[in-house]
C-alpha cells in the first residue's frame, strides 16, 4: 500500500506525554464508569482532540473519546455526522483518501497511530475492518481467510489450515463451510459472506475490529447472527461499530457515542455514555431528540 | 415531526390515565357519600362499577404493550410509558379501596351505630385532592409538585389517629360495637392507603422527568404490604 499523504499532528497542549495521556483517558473513563456503576474498564483505544479534514472541509471537530477494551462501542448519528470518518480514522483508512488530513491523536495501547514511525500496515493488522457490503475476494473460502496470514509471511500449510479453521469457528461459519473450503467465497449467501469477511479480519489476530454497518445489507436472521457473533467476539476483541439502526446499537453495544454536525458542519461528539444509560436516560437533549426520532 | 404516531398515542394514553384517575376519584367520593347516607343502592353501584375501572386499566396496559412492540420507545418515551404501567396499577388498586368501602357500607346496612363521618369525609376529600394534583403533576412532569404532594398526607394520618382513638374509646365503653368499629377502621385504613399510593405516583413523575427511581421519604412503609388485598 502506498501511503504518501503526510498528516499534520498536534499534541493537545495540556498533554505532554503519551503516558500522561493514557493515565488521563483512564481516569476520565473510570469516573464515568463509576457513575454508571460498571466495573473497572481498561481503555484499548482513544481519540484525543481528533480532527479530520478533507481538503478545506473539516469533517470531524476535535473528537475525544475512549474505547474500552473487550467492549462493543457503537457510533451513532445522522448521515454526514462523520461517524464513518471517525471509524476509518481508527485504522488510518482515511490515509487512502486524497486530500485527507488528520490532526490530534488516535492512541492504541498508549501509542499514537499517526506518529511518523508507525507502520500503517502494522496498524491495519492490529485494527481490522469489516464493511457494509460483504466483500470476499474472488477466491476460495480458504484463501480468503488465509490471505492476511500469508501476507504476514505464514507459509506452512498446517499452520494456515489451523488459522483458517480457528477463524471460521470464531466467526461462527465453520460448520456451514467446512466441506466447501475450496469453493469460491462469492458462492456463499450474503450473511455467510459477511461472516467470511469477519473470519478474514480476525485471521490476522487484530486487537480491535471496526465494523461499518456490518448488517445493513443483510436480512433479519443474518443480522441477528452477526449480532450474536459480535457478542461472542468481544471476549477476545475490542469492537467499534457504526450503525444507522438505533435498536441494533441498543441491543449489542456496551457504550454508545452520539455524533452530530455542529454550526460549521463538522462532526462533533455530543455524548458518550454507557448504552444502558444512553437509551433510557441520555444526558444530552440533542441525544434524546435523535434517539427518540424527533429529529435527524 | 417524524414520530407522529408515537406522539399521538402517548397523548391519547395520558388522556386515558386522567380518565381512569377521575373514575377512581369519583368512586372514592361516591363510596364515602354512600357510607355517609347509608345508601346501600349507591354502595352497590360503586361496588359493581369497579369492574369498569379494572377494564379501563387493562385497556391502557394493552395499548402500552402494543406501543412497546411496534414503536420501540426509548429514553423519555420509554420512561413515560413504563411509568404509565405503574400508575394505572396504583389507580386500579385505589379503585379497590373504594370498592372495599362500598362493601363495608353494604355490611353495615341499616345498623345505626354512629360513624365518625366528618373525619372520614375530610380524609376522603384530602386523599382525592392529592390524587387529582398528583395526576396533574404526572402529566405536566412537574417534579417540584411531585415532591410536595406526599407531604400533604400528614393531615390524613392525623385524622386516622383521631378515628382510631375515638373507636377504641367507643369499643371500651360498649364492646357490642367492636365489629362495627372494626369495619370503620377498615374504611379509614383504605383512605389512608390511597394517599400512600398517591406518593407512588409522585415517585413515577420524578422518574419520568429525571430518570431516577427514588422513594419519597413521606411514604408510609410500615403499611406498605399487601394485607389490604380486597
Amino acid at each position: 500500500m502506498n501511503i504518501s499523504k503526510p498528516h499534520t499532528m498536534t499534541l493537545s497542549p495540556a498533554i505532554s506525554t503519551v503516558r500522561e495521556l493514557e493515565t488521563r483517558t483512564l481516569t476520565t473513563l473510570n469516573k464515568r464508569v463509576e457513575e454508571n456503576r460498571l466495573e473497572f474498564l481498561p481503555v484499548k483505544m482513544a481519540a484525543v482532540n481528533l480532527s479530520v479534514y478533507y481538503g478545506k472541509f473539516q469533517a470531524l471537530n476535535r473528537i475525544t473519546m475512549d474505547i474500552p477494551e473487550n467492549k462493543i462501542t457503537a457510533l451513532i448519528g445522522p448521515s454526514g455526522c462523520g461517524k464513518s470518518t471517525l471509524l476509518r480514522a481508527f485504522n488510518r483508512m482515511n490515509d487512502l483518501v486524497k486530500g485527507c488530513c488528520v490532526e490530534g491523536q488516535v492512541v492504541l495501547n498508549g501509542k499514537n497511530i499517526y506518529d511518523p514511525d508507525v507502520d500503517v500496515v502494522d496498524i491495519r493488522q492490529r485494527v481490522g475492518m469489516v464493511f457494509q457490503r460483504p466483500n470476499p475476494f474472488p477466491m476460495s473460502v480458504f484463501d480468503n481467510v488465509a490471505y492476511g496470514p500469508r501476507l504476514y509471511g505464514i507459509r506452512k500449510k498446517r499452520i494456515l489450515a489451523e488459522i483458517v479453521e480457528h477463524s471460521l469457528r470464531q466467526a461462527a461459519l465453520w460448520d456451514e463451510v467446512s466441506d466447501k473450503l475450496n469453493q469460491s467465497g462469492l458462492a456463499l449467501s450474503g450473511g455467510q459472506q459477511q461472516r467470511l469477511c469477519i473470519a478474514r479480519a480476525i485471521a490476522v489476530e487484530p486487537a480491535v475490529i471496526l465494523m461499518d454497518e456490518p448488517a445493513a445489507a443483510l436480512d433479519p436472521i443474518s443480522t441477528l447472527k452477526i449480532e450474536a457473533l459480535m457478542e461472542s467476539l468481544k471476549e477476545n476483541y475490542t469492537i467499534i461499530i457504526v450503525t444507522h439502526n438505533m435498536q441494533q446499537a441498543a441491543r449489542i453495544s456496551d457504550f454508545t457515542a452520539f455524533l452530530m454536525i455542529d454550526e460549521s458542519r463538522s462532526g462533533t461528539l455530543v455524548e458518550f455514555n454507557a448504552t444502558d444509560k444512553m437509551f433510557t436516560n441520555p444526558d444530552d437533549e440533542q441525544t434524546e431528540a435523535y434517539i427518540t426520532g424527533r429529529f435527524g | 415531526m417524524p414520530r407522529q404516531t408515537l406522539d399521538r398515542e402517548i397523548h391519547h394514553l395520558q388522556d386515558e390515565v386522567l380518565l381512569l384517575g377521575s373514575m377512581v376519584e369519583q368512586a372514592m367520593l361516591n363510596a364515602i357519600d354512600a357510607l355517609k347516607r347509608r345508601d346501600t343502592a349507591a354502595a352497590k353501584r360503586v361496588y359493581n362499577d369497579d369492574e369498569l375501572i379494572n377494564e379501563k386499566r387493562y385497556a391502557i396496559e394493552n395499548r402500552v404493550l402494543i406501543l412497546f412492540a411496534t414503536q420501540q420507545p426509548i429514553a423519555h418515551d420509554l420512561r413515560l410509558l413504563a411509568a404509565i404501567m405503574e400508575v394505572i396499577t396504583e389507580l386500579e388498586r385505589m379503585g379497590d379501596y373504594a370498592k372495599g368501602i362500598a362493601k363495608i357500607t353494604l355490611k353495615i346496612g341499616d345498623d345505626e351505630t354512629p360513624i365518625p363521618i366528618r373525619e372520614i369525609s375530610r380524609m376522603g376529600d384530602l386523599a382525592v385532592g392529592m390524587l387529582h394534583r398528583a395526576l396533574s403533576a404526572f402529566i405536566a412532569e412537574d417534579v417540584n409538585m411531585a415532591h410536595r404532594i406526599p407531604q400533604e398526607d400528614d393531615e390524613i394520618d392525623e385524622l386516622y389517629n383521631q378515628v382510631y382513638r375515638k373507636n377504641v374509646a367507643a369499643m371500651i365503653a360498649n364492646p357490642e360495637i367492636i365489629d362495627h368499629s372494626n369495619l370503620i377502621m377498615w374504611v379509614v385504613h383504605n383512605i389512608e392507603r390511597m394517599a400512600d399510593r398517591v406518593t407512588n405516583i409522585c415517585e413515577r413523575t420524578i422518574f419520568i422527568a429525571t430518570g431516577e427511581l427514588i422513594e419519597i421519604d413521606d411514604s408510609d412503609d410500615e403499611w406498605d404490604d399487601d394485607e389490604d388485598e380486597d
